[in-house]
């Protein structure tokens, strides 16, 4: 930690002992820049999936819907019996049939806004809210099935769990990119460090035949990179959230295309990136310089 | 302050010498003589630990250069001024840049003000101080390495043909600071091929004259 300060602070003299490179400078700039880029991308899908599917799950957890059957007759009897059942449930925050107009809204979609619902046999529907703790689904099924013929318990399950699972693995795929990317920082600043110190073979040995010690020589190749690869990231940072402005926005709960982006706390993570690129910048630099510098008398 | 016990070496397998002694007490002045080719660099390159001997001893300040470790070895150079043959600049720094790198290199900055003007002025470098070293002649790079070689005012000097591109006045301005530093109590080695001037400071110094030849390390005398 020490030595990552003393870095930012900075020694000219080793800085300028050092001649620059004009093309290695660019490239890793620019290749700094993009790694940010595609990382704050791939954070931002990441955890704007986790966020949504977190909404979508909690949602889907708490309500269920219950559907009598299209019989004209009996339905007014059953919607009665139904709702006493539901009423004495012990767990249930809201219960509330559906009219029939929002019926007809949610038929719509399929058949246009003159369908004539009143006289069609339409399934009445009765949305069910748990509370916190929620209630017993096979014990109200089973006295559903007693007490009201017909009716189907859908508690969402079923298209509740491919989703979680989809989402979490987006998740997983997010982090490992967010990894291979981190990887791949530490090999390109490895490469151009490389070359940057091959090139600079006689420099190096004019510099310990003067009597530098190794970490002064390390110092201002390390120096440099880890600039370079923090800078670099901050501007691809500043483009990726940039970029993000320009994604459609709508509330986290709808469409999970809508709203990518950070969130709160999730806004420290354009911050770390560009300390996390120079920090394996860091690491990746020098241990290029001691190895190379061990070959060198 | 030096000691070569035994000392082999050789490159790619064909000895240059072998069972090659010599010490350099506090103090001592001694010029290294020999046909070019005989190794006088070679030895002297053994002696700053920048070549590692293939048998026998070399002892620096009284430790075992095989034994120590890179720090180690930078921490006796800065203890060691050098003039190399091939002066050994970093060409993208000024001449005045270039002969404070062994002050600057080990953290003595603030030491460079005092000594770079007096020193640039004594080797007649003052106007040139700004200078990259491909810009200068090579007896002006000759002066600047010997000013970069005392500028952190070390125990020893050894110097690889220090006059072998100036003319005869400044050789003897060159040599009399070396002897002057040696007056101080500094040690001074000195590879030359330039008899006439070894017989100028003979005068005005004890110094051993060594010849090296055929791998032979010889007390110089007749050709004196
Ligand atoms: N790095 C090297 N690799 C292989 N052979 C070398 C190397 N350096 C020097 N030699 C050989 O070792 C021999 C001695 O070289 P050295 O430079 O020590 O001679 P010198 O006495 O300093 O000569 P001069 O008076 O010309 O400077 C030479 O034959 C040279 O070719
Ligand atoms: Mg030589």
């Amino acid at each position: 930690m020490r030595a990552f300060l003393e870095l930012i602070v900075g020694d000219q003299q080793a800085d300028r002992a050092v001649p620059p490179t004009g093309m290695t400078a660019r490239l890793t700039v620019f290749v700094a820049a993009v790694m940010a880029f595609l990382a704050i991308i791939a954070l931002a899908v990441s955890l704007t999936t986790t966020r949504v599917a977190n909404v979508w799950a909690e949602e889907l957890a708490q309500s269920a819907t219950l559907r009598l059957p299209a019989d004209p007759a009996t339905a007014d009897a059953l919607l009665l019996s139904a709702l006493d059942v539901l009423d004495t449930t012990p767990g249930i925050s809201r219960v509330r049939a559906l009219s029939s107009d929002e019926q007809k809204a949610l038929l719509e979609p399929w058949f246009g806004p003159d369908l004539p619902i009143e006289s069609l046999p339409v399934p009445q529907l009765i949305e069910i809210v748990a509370d916190g703790d929620g209630y017993d689904i096979e014990g109200l099924r089973a006295r559903l099935s007693a007490q009201v013929p017909g009716a189907i318990l859908d508690d969402h399950t079923a298209w509740r769990a491919p989703l979680v699972e989809a989402a979490s693995r987006v998740r997983v795929i997010g982090w490992f990119v967010i990894l291979l990317i981190g990887a791949t920082v530490a090999a390109m600043i490895t490469l151009a460090a490389q070359a940057s110190l091959a090139a600079n073979v006689q420099v190096i040995r004019v510099l310990r035949l003067v009597g530098a010690k190794d970490v002064y020589i390390a110092r201002a190749f390390v120096r440099r990179y880890t600039l370079r690869a923090g800078g670099g990231a901050v501007v691809g940072a500043i483009l990726g959230v940039l970029a993000l402005q320009f994604m459609p926005q709508g509330d986290a709960s709808g469409s999970l295309l809508m709203g990518v982006g950070f969130e709160g706390g999730d806004w420290l993570w354009p911050i770390l990136i560009p300390l996390l690129s120079a920090i394996v910048a860091f690491f990746a630099t020098r241990a290029a310089a001691f190895a190379r510098l061990r070959e060198q008398t | 302050m030096i000691e070569l016990d035994k000392v082999s070496y050789g490159y790619g397998g064909t000895a240059l010498f072998s069972q090659l002694s010599l010490t350099l007490a506090p103090g001592s002045f001694h010029f290294l003589t020999g046909p070019s080719g005989a190794g006088k660099t070679t030895l002297l390159r053994l002696c700053y630990a920048d070549l590692r001997a293939t048998a026998g001893k070399v002892r620096i300040f009284g430790q075992d250069a095989a034994s120590l470790d890179r720090d180690a070895v930078a921490m006796s150079r800065r203890r060691i001024g050098v003039v190399h043959q091939d002066c050994q600049f970093l060409d993208h720094l000024s001449i005045a840049e270039n002969i404070a790198l062994p002050l600057t290199v080990s953290g003595r900055e603030q030491e460079v003000s005092g000594n770079l003007q007096e020193l640039l002025n004594w080797v007649g470098l003052g106007p040139q101080a700004n200078q990259l070293p491909p810009q200068l002649s090579g007896g002006e790079r000759q002066r600047a390495a010997l000013a970069r070689a005392v500028i952190v005012s070390p125990e020893i000097i050894i110097a690889d043909e220090p006059t072998g591109n100036v003319d005869w006045e400044m050789s003897q301005r060159l040599l009399s600071l070396l002897v002057e530093l040696n007056k101080m109590g500094k040690t001074i080695l000195i590879a030359t091929h330039d008899l006439a001037m070894i017989r100028s400071m003979k005068a005005d110094v004890s110094a051993r004259v060594l010849r090296l030849k055929d791998g032979q390390l010889m007390q110089a005398g007749s050709e004196l």
